[in-house]
């Protein structure tokens, strides 16, 4: 019978480089296969993406598996999740680790149904459970009510991970590592999906996981127009505007703008939360936050569990005063 | 068209976060005294998304929930909103699954209905959030799937999704059959109308057994579990808010601003 052995990481990449969350896979990855004795295998996924292959190495990967296609331009579930069965199928890692991205929450599910095993998204922690081998996947749930701690009890074990959960390793130029190419072996006709146009959503110059200090609103906000009141104080920190699911659904602001568990998550030094309850649902997508700031007119809001400064009132009347007076501060 | 959407009986995820509780002993949460349970919200917008497609092409929706104790004035709110159709797979032996043994019970009965165009799913459940369901029915039934979606229209044999990325959204084009879960930016679903509410009340549910859908009981609910819930507990949470006060909210805002100077936050 061959074993299932070592921990492999999908290394997601974004505008040709590898993503934020695969560099924090690999460190994580590392720590699990060290603690199992096992390798840490790494696959890029693409079009052209065997030049990331060193870069991968240098965060901890001992193998990395390469597969390009210009079938795998974009990512698409017919076209990844063959790739990923068949090279899972034959290196067998006994874990598989993907980003709580867009496509790792996609693909996860799939491939581990096919795999005849089962999937856990959306991770904070996980570690090596020393009796048993399994992996003890910990992951939010009830919209960040609670938390679970699942095993899966067949292999391979496969869970995502959620962004800024785990801290990035650092780069070590010494490693040395293989670089294994795969043939991708696609069909077109297998691939069902046309991806007829991509669409960005641009907001401002600052991506909302890149900002160092973000000014979200929530349903309290009431319109659009109020939103432009909090890109003002955004603006003065050079900053970006964030907002809770409300707000996004009543089209206040841009979808991307959203923060939570299905939106983005964010972990600024400072973010000042206006007319926003709190929700769990949200909280799971800024508790990361260094400093949490809250204006609400409720003190039984859920937000001041969290925050560290707060002003209980009205936001038409206290966010004014605040952006002058900050204006002023700056000036200074 | 014939449209068919998943949905799942929940505790209402907006009752307050200081109402929730957990049973240590069984891992389970203790379902808060007055609030009610309620459709989890992304089916909501999954129902809302079939029904955005009835009213533009026509159609008949089949909704399908899985559980027990399902309350027929919650399960039954699709309906209201304009459903045709109620299935629940409803039997102790469905209770406790995990992503695994539900989603191949819905699939089963899926299968069962035989006719079928769209299948809709929320893009998780917010209870536990495993975001599993429709992808494992897309790889039962062997059907391509979109995940994500904020806007869904179909003609042709086809249907055209808007698939949500992480700087904006794509658009992409699937066969029919297929199976497509949906998210919240789809935007909020409708009230149920009066008349709706009158319908649905006409609509007796068809109660489906494992039996019914050809599949073992061991297959399904906790029997057919693949994972393994070891452990349910509240997350840490320090309470230590500074509250800023003044004479006026605009004085409060002042104050604010001097604190977090003085703090050296900004």
């Amino acid at each position: 019978m061959t074993e299932y052995k070592g921990v492999m990481v999908y290394a997601e990449v974004t505008d040709g480089k590898l993503a934020a969350i695969t560099v924090e896979l690999l460190g994580c990855g590392r720590k699990l296969a060290d603690e199992l004795g096992e390798e840490l295998m790494a696959t890029l996924i693409g079009r052209t993406v065997s030049n990331l292959a060193p870069e991968a190495i240098t965060f901890g990967a001992d193998k990395v598996y390469t597969v390009e296609d210009q079938l795998l331009e974009d990512y698409q579930t017919d076209a990844y999740l063959p790739v990923m069965a068949r090279l899972t199928g034959e290196v067998m890692p006994q874990i598989i680790l993907l980003g709580q991205t867009e496509i790792g929450r996609d693909l996860a599910p799939r491939l581990a149904f096919r795999l005849e095993t089962a999937a856990t998204l959306d991770c904070v922690d996980l570690a090596i459970d020393m009796e048993s081998k399994w992996l003890r996947q910990t992951k939010p749930v009830y919209g960040g009510n609670a938390r679970a701690v699942f095993l899966t009890e067949s292999r391979p074990q496969v869970a995502t991970v959620r962004a800024k959960a785990m801290s990035p390793p650092e780069r070590n130029t010494a490693r040395k590592g293989e670089v294994i190419p795969f043939t991708a072996g696609l069909e077109p006709a297998a691939i069902r999906t046309r991806v007829l146009e991509k669409v960005p959503q641009a907001v401002a110059e600052i991506r909302l996981e890149d900002a160092e200090v973000i000014v979200s609103g929530g349903r309290g906000i009431g319109n659009a127009e109020g939103f432009q009141q909090l890109a003002k104080l955004a603006g003065l920190f050079k900053g970006a505007v964030g907002a809770s699911r409300p707000a996004i659904d009543n089209g206040w602001v841009p979808d991307v703008s959203q923060v939570g568990l299905t939106g983005k998550i964010v972990t600024p030094e400072l973010y000042i939360a206006i007319a926003l309850s709190g929700a769990s649902q949200h909280m799971a997508g800024c508790s990361g936050s260094k400093n949490i700031i809250a204006i609400n007119k409720s003190p039984e809001a859920n937000i001041f569990r969290e925050a560290r400064f707060g002003v209980v009132g009205d936001w038409e009347k206290v966010l004014p005063a605040f952006t002058d007076k900050v204006r002023e501060l700056l000036t200074e | 068209m014939n449209l068919i959407v998943c949905v799942k009986q929940v505790i209402d995820p907006e009752a307050p976060p200081a109402s929730f509780q957990i049973d240590a002993t069984s891992n389970k949460v203790i379902p808060p005294s007055g609030v009610s349970a309620v459709i989890s919200p992304f089916d909501e917008n999954a129902v809302e998304a079939a029904l955005r497609i009835k009213d533009a092409r026509g159609g008949k929706i089949t909704v399908i929930s899985l559980g027990i104790n399902l309350l027929r004035e919650v399960v039954k709110k699709p309906l209201s909103m304009g459903a045709d159709e109620l299935i629940l797979l409803e039997d102790e032996a469905f209770a406790d699954g995990d992503s695994h043994s539900t989603a191949y019970a819905l699939a089963m009965a899926i299968k069962k209905i035989g006719d079928y165009d769209l299948i809709f799913c929320g893009r998780q459940a917010s209870d536990w959030d495993a975001g599993q369901i429709g992808s494992g029915i897309a790889e039962i039934l062997g059907l391509p799937g979109v995940t994500l979606a904020k806007k869904v229209d179909s003609t042709d044999g086809q249907a055209k999704v808007e698939r949500i990325t992480a700087d904006g959204y794509e658009v992409v084009e699937v066969p029919l059959p297929a199976v497509i879960t949906v998210s919240n930016e789809l935007g909020e679903p409708r009230y149920p109308t009066i008349k709706g509410i009158m319908a649905a009340k006409k609509i007796e549910p068809v109660i489906w057994k494992p039996a019914d859908i050809g599949v073992a009981s061991s297959r399904v609910g906790a029997a057919g579990r693949r994972t393994k819930l070891l452990k349910l507990f509240p997350p840490v949470q320090e309470s230590k808010c500074d509250l800023i006060s003044g004479e006026s909210p605009e004085e409060a805002g002042v104050n604010l601003a001097l604190k977090l100077r003085e703090a050296k936050l900004f």
